[in-house]
Formats: structure tokens, sequence, C-alpha cells
């Protein structure tokens, strides 16, 4: 199954929860950025390889992740 | 394209104001959702308590009342008694659960109150700055034990939902944790089927939830979900402690 994760990026906290348990380690914190709420925002460093699992989102404490799936 | 994962409109709009990382958020967002499943958002009231949790009742999407230290369970029970057909919860930390509002909670299981407890245990006082409390492990480091929790002078820690369980008009409990999305999404489950419970009339039920604190255990947040896995749930076993409805 192939998936499309998108980040309400001013939301993000950086806690790291979602890079680790993302099973195809496609999630990064962004150092280069400080967003509107002074963190280094999580963001798809890789997003092809996003497999719709949802383990991301299931796991982030503020609700920034949508998942959706590629349906060709 | 079809969107599977997606903010509940069980939540407000209103960012958490909890740390980087606290699973309160993640408990936050099981309840919501379930609200929103179950369609009962719009004759739901929450009862917020004191602790990190104490504005919550910003953060779900449905009325609210925030109660005194401890006295949610109270006030959950006067709810329900004036407004019967309204799906009352409280939301309270093992701080004001288990420790200040050890009375109202174990009350309102022995009166049989037709509520919802979510119980968010995270064994230690968050707001207040990292205390000890009932719930804090054996040899736990907090800014009150800071040698660690003596069970010599300071005694072992309450488990509540196997005290709860004793109760005879308790008619659900069981004790889940948010380490990893398994055992999330098992939370969620547990949640769910608390409110179904309500919404049946079967009576009262509470939902204990292993929670992080990674700023008052000092660790980060992906090693306090590991702390969660294997310290907490080692001493506060998981499963379901009480179901008067398989029982019958
Ligand atoms: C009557 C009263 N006593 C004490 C306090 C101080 N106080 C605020 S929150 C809290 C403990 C909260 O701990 P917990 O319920 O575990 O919530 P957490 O922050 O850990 O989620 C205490 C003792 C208070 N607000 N009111
Ligand atoms: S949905 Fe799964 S594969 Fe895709 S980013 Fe999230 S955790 Fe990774
Ligand atoms: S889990 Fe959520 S808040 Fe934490 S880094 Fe990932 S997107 Fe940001
Ligand atoms: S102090 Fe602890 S319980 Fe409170 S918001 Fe921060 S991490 Fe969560
Ligand atoms: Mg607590």
């Amino acid at each position: 199954m192939k998936g499309r994760v998108t980040f309400n990026t001013d939301r993000c906290k950086g806690c790291g929860l979602c890079v680790s348990v993302c099973p195809v380690k496609l999630i990064e914190l962004d150092k280069s950025v400080v967003n509107a709420i002074g963190y280094n925002p999580a963001y798809p460093a890789y997003p092809d390889k996003c497999i719709a699992c949802t383990n991301c989102a299931i796991m982030c404490p503020d609700t920034v992740i949508t998942v959706e799936r590629l349906d060709d | 394209m079809t969107v599977i994962f997606q903010k509940t409109k069980g939540l407000t709009d209103t960012p958490f104001t909890y740390c980087p990382g606290c699973t309160h958020g993640i408990i936050h967002r099981l309840v919501a959702e379930c609200l929103e499943e179950l369609d009962i958002l719009d004759r739901t009231v929450a009862i917020a308590s004191v602790g990190c949790s104490v504005m919550s009742y910003e953060f779900f999407n449905c009325d609210a009342i925030q109660a005194a230290h401890g006295r949610a369970p109270a006030v959950a029970t006067g709810v329900k008694r004036v407004l019967p057909n309204k799906i009352v919860f409280t939301y309270q930390g093992d701080g004001d659960l288990a420790s200040i509002g050890t009375g109202e909670i174990v009350q309102a299981a022995h009166r049989g109150e037709n509520i919802t407890v979510i119980f968010v245990n995270n064994a230690i006082y968050g707001m207040t700055g990292g205390q000890m409390a009932p719930t804090t492990l054996p040899g736990q480091i907090t800014t009150t034990s800071p040698y660690g929790r003596d069970v010599s002078k300071q005694g072992e820690p309450i488990r509540m939902s196997e005290l709860m369980a004793q109760i005879p008009g308790a008619a659900y409990i069981e004790r889940v944790m948010t380490a990893d999305p398994v055992s999330v999404r098992k939370a969620k489950r547990a949640i769910k089927k608390a409110f179904e419970i309500q919404k049946n009339g079967g009576g009262f039920s509470m939902i204990e939830i292993l929670s992080s604190c990674n700023i008052g255990w000092g660790l980060s947040p992906v090693d306090s979900l590991k702390y969660i896995k294997e310290d907490m749930a080692a001493y506060f076993p998981l499963g379901v402690f009480k179901d008067k409805g398989a029982a019958q």
C-alpha cells in the first residue's frame, strides 16, 4: 500500500514520537526550520516510502498528521 | 486518494497546552475519536479535573465543567442524575483520582453511578512540578523523593484498577497504556467500550491509562514510552479487572 503523510507543521512540538514509530523511517525533524511555536518540526524526508500504516498519526500527541492512502 | 487518518471533530482547534511528547495528548484524541464515532458529542458533558489536564474543557468539542481537585466524580454524579440522557465522563490524573480524590472515586463506584472515568496514571504530580504521587513506582525519583520512593517509609504504590474492581457497583474496569501504536489502538477499544456501557445504562466504568510525563520523569519523549512499557506496566499489569456484562 502507498500513502501520503501531511504535517500541520505549526502545531508540531518536535517531540519525535512519529519519527520513532515509522516502520520505513521516512520522517525526520527539520533542524533547519523553527516553526511558529518554536520547535524543529517533523517532516516527511522520504515521502515516497510511505505505506499508509498510520503509526505516526496514532502516536502524535498534537494531531499534526493526516494520512492518505493512494488508491491506484 | 482516501484520507485514512485526520484530526477528529471531537477535538476543538485549540492547541494542547501539554509538553512536547506528553501522552495526555494521545489520550485526549482517543476519547474525542470515540465520542465522534459513537455519535454522542452533542450530548456529552466532560468533567475536567485539576492537574496538567485542567484546561481539557478547552480541547474536547463538547460541553464541559471544570471541577475542584479530586471532586470530578461528585460533579459527574450531579450532572448525570439531573440529566440522565447526557453522557458524562471525568478526565482525571493520578494525583487527582488516587490521592486527594480517593474518597470521591470510591464512593461514586459504590453508588454505581452510570458515568465513565478516564484515569490518566503517569505516576507523578505533573502539573505542580513532578512531586511523588501515591502511584509513584518503588525507587522512582521525583522532586519530593530525590533518593527514590522508599516503600518502607512511603508505602507501596496504589493499584487503583485492582482496588476499584472489588467494588460491587463498578461495572467495567480496564488498564491500558500508550506505549506504542498497538497499545494505543487497544486503549481506544477500551475507552470505546466504557462509553458504550454508559450509553446502554450499564453503570460505572473506569479506564486506567498508563501515560507519560517525560518532563517529570527526566526522560526524552521516546524513552518515556519505553518506561511506560517496561517499568510502569511491570508494576501496573494491563488487562480487564472487572466486566459485569461478561459475567452475566
Ligand atoms: C485543593 C488543591 N490542593 C492542591 C492543589 C495543587 N495541585 C494542582 S495539580 C496537583 C496534582 C496533579 O497531579 P495529577 O492529578 O497526577 O495530574 P498530572 O498533572 O500528573 O496529569 C496538585 C496537588 C490544588 N490545585 N488544589
Ligand atoms: S503512515 Fe506509516 S509509513 Fe507513512 S509516514 Fe506514517 S508511520 Fe511512516
Ligand atoms: S509526533 Fe507530532 S508533535 Fe511530535 S514530532 Fe511528530 S508530528 Fe511533531
Ligand atoms: S508536566 Fe508531565 S504530564 Fe504535564 S504536560 Fe508536561 S509531560 Fe505532560
Ligand atoms: Mg499525574
